[in-house]
């Protein structure tokens, strides 16, 4: 099951980044979401998984989509990257992830011993806005906030310059 | 579900995707697909918390709660971005990077 | 004893004139500057005169002598526990009769001006600076600490400085405001250095702890001593060095007769009657400690005056232009106060010399300024610096000549002229205490009358000059200060100082010494007549005595070329030898090193900046390269 989803991940990974057609592009994206969020299913999560699910691959693919109808003809098609731009990247991607995978193999991860914490809902919901120790109610707040910056900011930028438009 | 599966493995398929989406950021040239490689280095980043909060100290959320923050954070960043795309492709009438080159010397 | 908070307006009235006709003066028309100013300096002058007036004769006439009052202080700056910096007012006699002198020849002068300055370019500029610089004269004398009295000296230079570059489009007035500014300037910074010694010894400022007979502040001083010389010596002459600046003594004279470029009757205030006396002020505030913790620098003190003395008067013999004769004669006499401070001893009769010198300074003040206000009369009239350019001037200026000839009289010790008990006092004080000081002195008395009616009977008598127009009597608003001041002149050697102004503040009697006053009158007589018979009447006898004195004439008429010297010094060894290599190091070495700082960089950046392509994947890339780099040799090296 885990090789199955590692496969999605891998193979629509590399078909996102190497595609010519942008829509495709934001299609095998969310297959990537998607098996990450079944990687979650897999390790129990299954609240992280739904917030993969509706924010990620509902809200963001979504967004990405929107965007690309509003940039893009659907037939719009590539050019192929640069030489020089191509041989930067793989070169870059080959020895970082050379690095991280040899670091990962020469490392010995000591497995946790403790029981398994029951995720249900009311246990993340008491702690996300518990102040207590191990409360996450500042991160939270900052979030929020942020959040609702970044759609105060989104709409400011994307909004029409009204005097420019009257211009023309 | 896990048993017989290394966290090795994991680690290793989240890294792969990770520099899949480096090298992604670095080779395309549209802006949107730049934004999709980002969302891919965010998710790789995230199947690494949850990992490691699954495997080594499963008795805590940190990971979780983590993951979760930079979904809302990757939220707020795509929108931005987007919004940003949006005004560029205005001004330039499409959205190359190779175009945005106006910061320099 | 509190009575006399009122005094504090005596300087704050000058201060207030300052500020209103220099910052508003350009907006009135010239006359209100000076009419304020005038009225101002009024004010000033009669509530001085009601100081002394209570101070000395209301009642506060103790056995033990006049008591030091400070009426008003204020904590300034507080450095530390110790170091504290106060302002104040302190009244004792010396500092109320100061007030009296200053605030009397400032108002005169104020008056004077109106006349002689009317139509001048930047009158109301000039009366500004007047203000200011009777306002830090004023802040001078009353000061109750050392610190307080060096703001206020330098004030003084400052308004000095403007005050002489008054006509600043002349260069010769610049570079004379300069010469004076740099040379008092130089002086100064051993004032400093004094003070800065004297309040390391003494942990004091006040004046009040410093001159307190018996005190015991000075314990630690005797202990402390530099390359031979106590600490207190030292400090003391370096005093003395800041005060010989200002003062114009030998060596550092050398500003005072450029300072004469100035208007007239700046001449009369500053540089005749009250700035230049400062530094006997100073040497006579100080003199207590001066008189018990260094007598080696009180006897510098007196050789340094009587030297100056001599010097200056050889010179204001030879020279022509009136105002230089008048600013020899100053140093001169100047240097007459100095010696009376060196040679007088503390307390009672003993301390006759410093009763002298200040009985002198009065005196002086009040002649040498209707001197210089009759000169300055005497150019307005006839449009020249010079005695050549003068001669038979009596029947044209009658009001001028009286006071002039008696102004003459008084400086050359002529009986029962205020000049003549105070130039006695000085005479029988050096003879009791330095019989060489008195030869000097006694020389001196004679040269002095010499060269004064030299003066007088060169411009007043002899043949008419070729006039541009008729010389005519000046204004009554310039001539009501002559006459004033001549009055004074007669009358202010019948002030009984030595009951009043005396260097433990108990009075003493005194008596003519007819030993020294009938030789010292002689010989101003003598020096009289031998001017009378070489100058009353146009002859070549001058010229044919200055031809065979030969190379000692043409010295003195040069001044002896100290002039010279200095520049010789400063520019051929100074300039050469050492600002030169300075220079050369700053603009090479230390420039270069900057200039090539600069240069590598923009160097550098010309090269690197291709690498801001603007391309955001080149830095996304390079960015990546970067940490992975990193990652890298941390992983693989150093660990």
């Amino acid at each position: 099951m885990f090789y199955m989803f590692s496969g999605i991940i891998l193979i629509c990974s590399l078909l996102t980044i190497t595609t010519r057609k942008i829509l495709r592009a934001a299609v095998y994206l969310l297959c990537v979401l998607l098996a990450t969020a079944g990687l979650y299913f897999m390790l129990n999560y299954q609240f992280m998984a739904a917030v993969q699910l509706t924010l990620y691959a509902g809200g963001i693919v979504v967004l990405i989509i929107f965007s690309i109808l509003l940039t893009h003809h659907i037939s719009h098609r590539f050019k192929h990257p640069d030489i020089t731009k191509l041989l930067m990247g793989i070169g870059a991607a080959a020895v970082g992830s050379g690095l991280v995978i040899a670091t990962i193999l020469s490392h010995s991860f000591q497995a946790g011993s403790t029981p398994e914490l029951p995720v249900d809902m009311t246990v993340i919901g008491t702690q996300l806005l518990s102040t207590e120790k191990n409360g996450y109610v500042l991160p939270f707040e900052l979030i929020s906030i942020l959040l609702l910056a970044a759609m105060i900011a989104a709409i400011v930028i994307a909004k029409k310059d009204k005097n420019k438009n009257s211009e023309i | 579900m896990i048993q017989g599966i290394p966290l090795e493995h994991f680690l290793i398929v989240s890294t792969i995707m990770f520099f899949l989406g480096v090298c992604g950021f670095i080779i395309r040239r549209n802006l949107i697909t730049m934004l999709m490689a980002i969302e891919l280095i965010l998710n790789s980043v995230n199947i690494n918390f949850v990992v490691f909060n699954r495997y080594l100290y499963p008795d805590q959320l940190q990971g979780q709660f983590f993951s979760l923050f930079i979904v809302g954070i990757a939220a707020a960043e795509a929108s931005v971005a987007i919004a940003l795309i949006i005004n560029i492709y205005r001004k330039l009438q499409n959205i190359d990077v190779e175009n945005v080159n106006e910061l320099k010397f | 004893m509190t009575g006399y908070t009122y005094t504090v307006f005596i300087i704050l009235i000058p201060l207030v004139m300052f500020l209103v006709t220099g910052l508003l003066g350009m907006k009135w028309r010239p006359i209100v500057s000076g009419l304020l100013g005038t009225i101002g300096m009024g004010t000033s002058w009669a509530l001085s005169l009601m100081t002394a007036g209570s101070y000395f004769f209301g009642g506060a006439h103790h056995a033990e002598g006049f008591q030091s009052i400070i009426p008003f202080e204020l904590t300034w700056l507080r450095f530390t526990e110790t170091l504290i910096i106060k302002m104040g007012i302190l009244l004792d006699p010396i500092s109320v009769m100061m007030l009296v002198v200053i605030t009397t020849i400032s108002f005169m002068v104020h008056l004077y001006s109106l006349g002689y300055m009317h139509g001048e370019k930047g009158f109301q500029r000039f009366y500004a600076f007047l203000s200011l610089f009777t306002f830090s004269m004023l802040g001078l004398v009353i000061a109750t600490n050392i610190f307080q009295m060096y703001i206020f000296w330098e004030l003084v230079g400052v308004s000095s400085f403007l005050l002489i570059g008054f006509y600043y489009q002349k260069p010769s007035a610049v570079s004379a405001s300069k010469k004076a500014f740099i040379v008092t300037r130089f002086a100064d910074l051993g004032f400093l250095i004094g003070i800065l010694i004297l309040s390391f010894v003494t942990g004091t400022f006040d004046f009040a702890k410093l001159t307190e007979p018996g005190t015991a502040i000075f314990g630690s001083a005797a202990s402390m001593s530099f390359m031979g010389i106590s600490a207190m010596t030292w400090a003391m002459t370096l005093i003395f060095i800041g005060g010989a600046g200002k003062s114009a003594m030998f060596p550092l004279h050398i500003w005072l007769p450029d300072a004469m470029e100035g208007p007239t009757p700046v001449s009369a205030l500053i540089h005749a009657a009250t700035m230049v006396v400062a530094g006997v002020f100073l040497v006579a505030r100080m003199f207590p400690v001066i008189h018990f913790q260094a007598p080696a620098a009180q006897e510098i003190i007196g050789y340094v005056g009587g030297f100056t003395s001599l010097f200056a008067a050889v010179i204001a013999i030879t020279q022509y232009d009136i105002k230089r004769v008048l600013a020899f004669s100053t140093l001169s006499q100047l240097g007459y106060m100095m010696l009376a401070l060196g040679v007088s001893g503390y307390g009672g009769e003993e301390g006759l010399g410093y009763m002298a010198s200040m009985f002198h300074l009065f005196t002086h003040a009040m002649f040498k300024a209707l001197l210089f206000l009759g000169a300055g009369s005497i150019i307005h009239a006839v449009h020249s610096n010079y005695m050549y350019d003068m001669g038979g001037l009596r029947k044209y200026l009658p009001i001028t000549h009286i006071t002039f000839l008696i102004a003459c009289l008084t400086i050359a010790g002529v009986p029962f002229l205020s000049g003549f008990f105070s130039k006695d006092e000085i005479l029988v004080a050096a003879l009791h205490h330095n019989k060489i000081l008195f030869a000097v002195e006694f020389i001196v008395a004679g040269l002095t009358a010499f060269y004064m009616f030299r003066l007088y009977f060169s411009v007043f008598w002899g043949k008419d000059r070729h006039y541009h127009h008729t010389p005519h009597e000046s204004p009554l608003v310039m001539t009501i200060p002559l006459m004033f001041l001549a009055v004074a002149s007669i009358f202010a050697g019948y002030i009984p100082f030595h009951h009043l102004v005396t260097s433990d503040k108990i009075g003493f009697a005194t008596e003519m010494n007819y030993m020294v006053a009938v030789p010292s009158v002689l010989i101003g007589l003598f020096g009289i007549a031998m001017a009378w018979i070489l100058y009353k009447k146009e002859s070549d006898v001058p010229a044919k005595l200055a031809k065979s004195w030969g190379i000692l004439y043409t010295a003195t008429y040069n001044k002896f070329y100290w002039d010279e010297i200095y520049l010789f010094v400063t520019r051929k060894i100074i300039f050469n030898y050492i600002s030169r290599p300075i220079a050369w190091f700053d603009r090479h070495i230390i420039d270069g090193f900057m200039v090539g700082i600069g240069l590598v960089t923009e160097k550098v950046s010309y090269q690197i900046k291709g690498m801001q392509s603007g391309q955001l994947q080149h830095y996304a890339f390079m960015f990546v390269a970067g940490t992975l780099a990193l990652a890298l040799s941390m992983i693989y090296f150093l660990m």
